[in-house]
């Protein structure tokens, strides 16, 4: 059983937003150690390790590569390639050997030198291996032209207004400002985001999440185990994922995504509703996402979430605070940090030691993640208690 | 722009399907057990699972699912080329397909409006279909 048997002893991040003395290797062994620190532990008793991909050091064996960066001998040990639902799945992946005793001490990283590790024009070219090679890069999409695509099918399907999508990126570096670790320090307005650079209609450079060096970690050991370590522990209560496709050509829908499932896995392990989330982080490469993720979700209607944003409801002090860190449109993502700075947020904010960055109820947060074009998922709900 | 775009790569399951469009014939896999169409090419049908399938000739209409205008090209051959719209398109025989919307009237193509396939020629003296706004009164 995950439920209440799994936690997350210790969290950590690397230095954030353009960190050039680190190789995307040493960001992560940074965020380990701070990891580690964070939960009393060393790293001699890590057992088991995973970790994702990098695009700017690829890596064959990147589980293998960290260990021996690390220089630990893990018993457990893989890398991980679900694009931005990485962190959850390996999250995933570790309780599942955590319920089943197969380790004792997990680290799970993801993260890169994606700002300062290769060219912006270098960058921009690696992220169209999302794409399909023989089907559609031929036609010379970004990754931003397809969630364009999908912005623009949803915005005519329910009604989502274009101004709703910017408010997600106001709300995003309002939050961002107030992170001690954030890169961000001056504000924008709706308008600021309307009148920035066209990247592929509707979006603009302000509805598209940072190109960041970055990484997070997690510990993640037994509940019995915790008991003794150093932070307050954040208990796993529902995880579930879907996958239903990669390239956006295949997806069965694109009005309806596997958010819904992997949501749905997670509050039937927990045996909780909506209605019990406290606050949410929530996966934001682009304005539009987190609209369709919350409304998936059960935390709004169809067309219903971007007044969510627009009028404040998701702000800290609001009525359900969703991305309280910033998210990747303001606070960082290298490759697939994005989501782990989600899950390192939710359990700060459990602990409940933010300061003007904390939500007033923190006893249950949700943690979604998603990788390509809206293809894999990964929703995680945490307690400050076990329930 | 005169230059030509380069040519797509090209996998071993589709083979058939570029070497029509080099012949502006556009052919899609239709599988001889369940009768579906299917896109994108593979060795077996998506719907019903079997390894029997024909290449056939559907009719190349279709309405546009959703665009986008690009205005930043992934590459230097298509930052040449910007800004450029790219389309799915349902097929009115059920398949959904990525490509460019080209051809006149595109850049006030909408959501729902009919379209039909067409081509273009790329580099190494091949072509890929693309699609373009249908004739007024032609409803696909
Ligand atoms: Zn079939």
């Amino acid at each position: 059983m995950i439920k209440n048997n799994v936690v997350i002893a210790g969290v950590g991040e690397s230095d954030i937003g353009k960190v050039p003395e680190l190789s995307g290797l040493g960001l992560n062994a940074q965020a380990a150690k701070r990891a580690l620190d964070d939960a009393g532990l060393e790293l001699k008793d890590v057992d088991g390790l995973l970790t994702a991909y990098s695009m700017t050091e690829p890596y064959f064996m990147m589980g293998s590569v960290l260990a021996e960066y690390l220089g630990i001998k893990p018993t457990y040990c893989a890398s991980l390639t679900v694009g931005g639902g990485t962190p959850g799945t390996a999250l995933h992946h570790a309780a599942m050997a955590i319920a089943t005793g197969q380790a004792k001490t997990i680290l799970v990283t993801a993260g890169e030198n994606r700002a300062t590790g290769q060219s912006r024009d270098a960058a921009v070219q690696a992220l169209t291996q999302v794409g399909h090679p023989y089907f559609e890069n031929p036609y010379g999409p970004l990754i931003p032209s397809f969630y364009a695509m999908i912005a623009n099918r949803y915005m005519h399907e329910f009604g989502t207004k274009r101004e709703e999508m910017a408010a997600v990126a106001v709300r995003a570096r309002e939050h961002a400002i107030r992170h001690p670790a954030s890169p961000m320090s001056k504000g924008i307005t709706t308008e600021d985001v309307l009148s920035s650079k066209p990247i592929s209609t509707p979006l603009n450079i302000l509805d598209c999440c940072l190109i960041s060096d970055a990484a997070g970690a997690l510990v993640v050991t037994s509940a019995d185990r915790a008991k003794d370590l150093k932070s307050d522990p954040a208990y796993l209560l529902g995880i579930g994922e879907s996958h239903t496709h990669e390239h956006m050509t295949m997806a069965p829908s694109l009005t309806e995504f596997g958010t819904t499932i992997s949501g749905n896995a997670a509050y039937d392990m927990s045996g909780l509703t909506p209605a019990h989330i406290d606050f949410a982080e929530l996966y934001d490469c682009f304005s539009i996402v987190p609209i369709i993720e919350a409304e998936e979700l059960g935390f709004a209607k169809r067309g219903e979430a971007g007044a969510m944003f627009a009028e404040g409801a998701t702000s800290i002090e609001g009525s359900f605070p969703i991305n309280t860190h910033g998210g990747l449109l303001s606070y960082a993502q290298a490759g697939a940090s994005g989501g782990m700075h989600g899950i390192v947020e939710a359990v700060r904010q459990l602990r409940g030691n933010e300061g003007d960055r904390q939500v007033k109820k923190h006893d249950i947060g949700l943690v979604h993640n998603e990788g390509g074009i809206l293809s894999s998922h990964c929703t995680m709900i945490f307690g400050r208690e076990a329930i | 722009m005169t230059d030509l775009l380069p040519s797509p790569d090209m996998s071993p399951d589709a083979g058939p399907y570029w070497d029509a469009a080099k012949e502006n014939r556009f052919l899609l896999q239709n599988c001889d057990a369940c009768g579906e169409w299917r896109f994108v090419p593979s060795h077996l049908c998506t719907h019903c699972g079997s390894d029997k399938t024909s290449w056939k000739e559907p009719s190349g209409r279709g309405v546009i699912y959703s665009l986008t205008t690009v205005h930043r090209g992934p590459t230097a051959e298509f930052r040449a080329y910007t800004p450029y719209i790219i389309v799915f398109v349902d097929l009115v025989e059920g398949p959904r397909i990525m490509t460019n919307l080209i051809g006149e009237g595109a850049e006030h193509a909408a959501i729902g409006d009919a379209v039909e396939v067409c081509f273009e020629a790329r580099q190494g003296n091949t072509k890929v279909p693309q699609f373009c706004l249908a004739p007024k009164g032609d409803a696909a």
